[in-house]
């Protein structure tokens, strides 16, 4: 065979949606693992968490370390993907005219947002297999329903997935790289994910118990480590956080 | 089951021009970048649009991208509103941006075949890299490519999905001479290919050399239209250089009826009229008796620069 000619002869025509949303959600992945900042985020600061707070003793936590802390470090996973590592990628993929320019292809805005949240769970499965192997070499043992476990991770993935979204798509790029990593700071010492919250004044504790990584943190924790059963308030928390941020960015997402 | 996309007839959006664009008004707070703006784009033609920074180009073509939206008028890309029909025109338009639109770390190779993977019928990435001059960048990340080779990767994921019409907002600013070449050789394939080409440039000759038909917009507005030679004009002019100030009044009275000499700028002398044989040795003869060595003596058509800086003004914007 030939090396192929390049016929220039208008045959235009999109891709099946499939294989449109698949070949971006791939880009997307690419760019999260290629990113070595990403996957401190992802990856690394997660994992670093679970081995030092589980092995240890800096704070006093109820039973077994590393029953109390992994649930918090999974939380901590899917909030620094689909929260600031989506925040920060998004934001600069608009700063920089990728989203615009992708707006002239085939691929549709729906199609492309499909790809972004196909992305995010891959990154996020890879987290919580890599996350559960070292809790289990170092003696994790999870209770419980695996299905209310995923209920919770998919209701958090999708509140911090609209929280990540309104922020890239309101703030200028640097304002939500700053934003972004406080939030997920700040998030880090208050939700519960290796300070419990039982610790914090009772005023402060109610406010706090509001936020989605508490209720993610408490709901998984709830579930994985005391075997608890549906979760409700939890999951109600996620669910309204998710339905007003997604709405909010879906209303104010501005793609240049 | 598939719904047809528009009650128009097929035959008329068969028919449809390039672009068509019928009093186009765009505002920008109090700042009118688009100031009732007409123009049409032919099918299988190339057409430039010129004017000087702040016209209106890149806003009209964002708006037939689909980019923006016009605050009044109508416009059709290939018969459709890319307002309401965007996604039946996105796999049949390519878009070269002025700049940037890829993800600063992502490979040469890889966006051209993500670009690829958006189209049904794309050309093969590794050709056009090769075509492009870009086969030994496939891997190198964007951000490190030259000004040049990004310009060159932008053109080719304009054109990977074999679009029939491509709008191309600057696409040789930056290149170097060879580069620009073979951009040029892009843009006259498509054209041989039947592919619509709509461009702006700030470049003349890239415009005299390749457009069908030349625009000339300046605040907002179409101020010139037609193609390279009906702007130009069929009139030749002499022009030479000679020191500054000479008295150009007896030479007028030499020439025949009809005729114009002028200054301009200081030390350019310029005639204008019947341009032949005569009129040649009126000039040369009067040089000689007014004791003035013309050099650069040359007898050569306006250029579209001169049709451009008469018509949009010669002060810096």
């Amino acid at each position: 065979m030939t090396a192929p000619a390049l016929d220039f002869t208008p045959a235009p025509g999109a891709a099946p949606l499939r294989r449109m949303v698949l070949a971006q959600a791939a880009a997307e992945i690419r760019a999260v693992l290629r990113n070595g900042e990403q996957l401190l985020l992802t990856l690394i600061i997660p994992v670093l968490v679970l081995v030092g707070f589980s092995a240890i003793p800096l704070l006093e936590v109820p039973g077994r370390r590393v029953d109390f802390v992994t649930p918090g470090v999974l939380a901590l996973a899917i909030m620094s993907t689909a929260f600031t590592g989506q925040a920060i990628g998004t934001g600069f993929e608009r700063r920089y005219g990728v989203l615009k320019r992708l707006g002239a292809t085939p691929l549709s805005r729906s199609g492309l947002m499909l790809a972004k949240t196909l992305a995010v769970v891959a990154v996020e499965a890879l987290q919580v297999v890599v996350i559960a192997a070292v809790a289990l070499a170092m003696g994790w043992r999870p209770q419980g329903g695996a299905l209310w476990a995923v209920a919770l991770l998919v209701l958090g993935t999708a509140a911090f997935s609209g929280l990540a979204l309104l922020m890239a798509g309101t703030l200028r790029a640097e304002a939500t790289l700053a934003a972004a990593n406080l939030v997920y700071l700040v998030l880090l010492g208050l939700g519960g994910v290796v300070v419990p919250v039982t610790a914090f004044p009772h005023a402060l504790r109610a406010v706090v118990e509001l936020l989605p990584i508490t209720a993610l943190t408490e709901g998984l924790r709830a579930v994985l480590a005391h075997g608890s059963g549906l979760p409700v308030r939890d999951l109600l928390v996620l669910l309204v956080w998710a339905v007003l941020s997604l709405g909010l960015a879906s209303r104010f997402f501005r793609w240049e | 089951m598939r719904r047809p996309a528009l009650a128009v007839p097929r035959l008329v959006l068969m028919n449809a021009p390039a672009v068509a664009l019928t009093d186009l008004v765009k505002r920008y707070g109090r700042t009118t970048a688009i100031d009732g703006l007409s123009l049409t784009a032919e099918r299988g033609a190339v057409t430039a649009i010129l004017g000087p920074n702040g016209a209106g180009k890149t806003s009209t073509v964002e708006i037939c991208e689909g980019f923006r939206r016009a605050d009044s008028g109508t416009v059709r890309v290939l018969g459709l509103d890319p307002a309401r029909d965007g996604a039946a025109l996105k796999p049949r338009v390519g878009v070269m941006p002025q700049s940037g639109g890829v993800p600063p770390a992502v490979r040469a190779g890889e966006w051209l075949r993500l670009v690829a993977r958006f189209h049904a019928h794309p050309l093969d990435p590794g050709a056009l890299l090769a075509r492009l001059g870009l086969t030994e960048h496939a891997r190198t990340p964007y951000r490190r490519l030259s000004g040049g080779q990004q310009q060159r990767l932008s053109l080719a994921a304009a054109v990977i999905g074999r679009p029939e019409l491509v709008f191309l907002d600057e696409p040789t600013a930056g290149l170097d001479p060879q580069a620009r070449h073979a951009c040029w050789d892009v843009i006259a394939e498509l054209r041989a290919r039947g592919v619509s080409a709509v461009l702006t440039t700030h470049h003349m000759d890239e415009a005299e050399k390749l457009a069908d038909k030349v625009v000339i917009i300046d605040r907002g507005t179409v101020v010139a239209e037609g193609s390279p030679r009906s702007l130009t004009g069929a009139e030749r002019q002499l022009r030479f250089r000679a020191r500054p100030g000479l008295n150009l009044d007896e030479l007028l009275n030499a020439l025949p009826a009809g005729s114009a000499a002028k200054e301009s700028p200081s030390g350019h002398y310029v005639i204008e009229g019947h341009v032949g044989p005569e009129l040649l040795g009126t000039v040369t003869a009067w040089c000689a008796a007014e004791g003035v060595t013309a050099d650069d003596l040359s007898v050569e058509r306006r250029t579209l620069e001169d049709v451009f800086l008469e018509l949009t003004g010669r002060e810096l914007r």
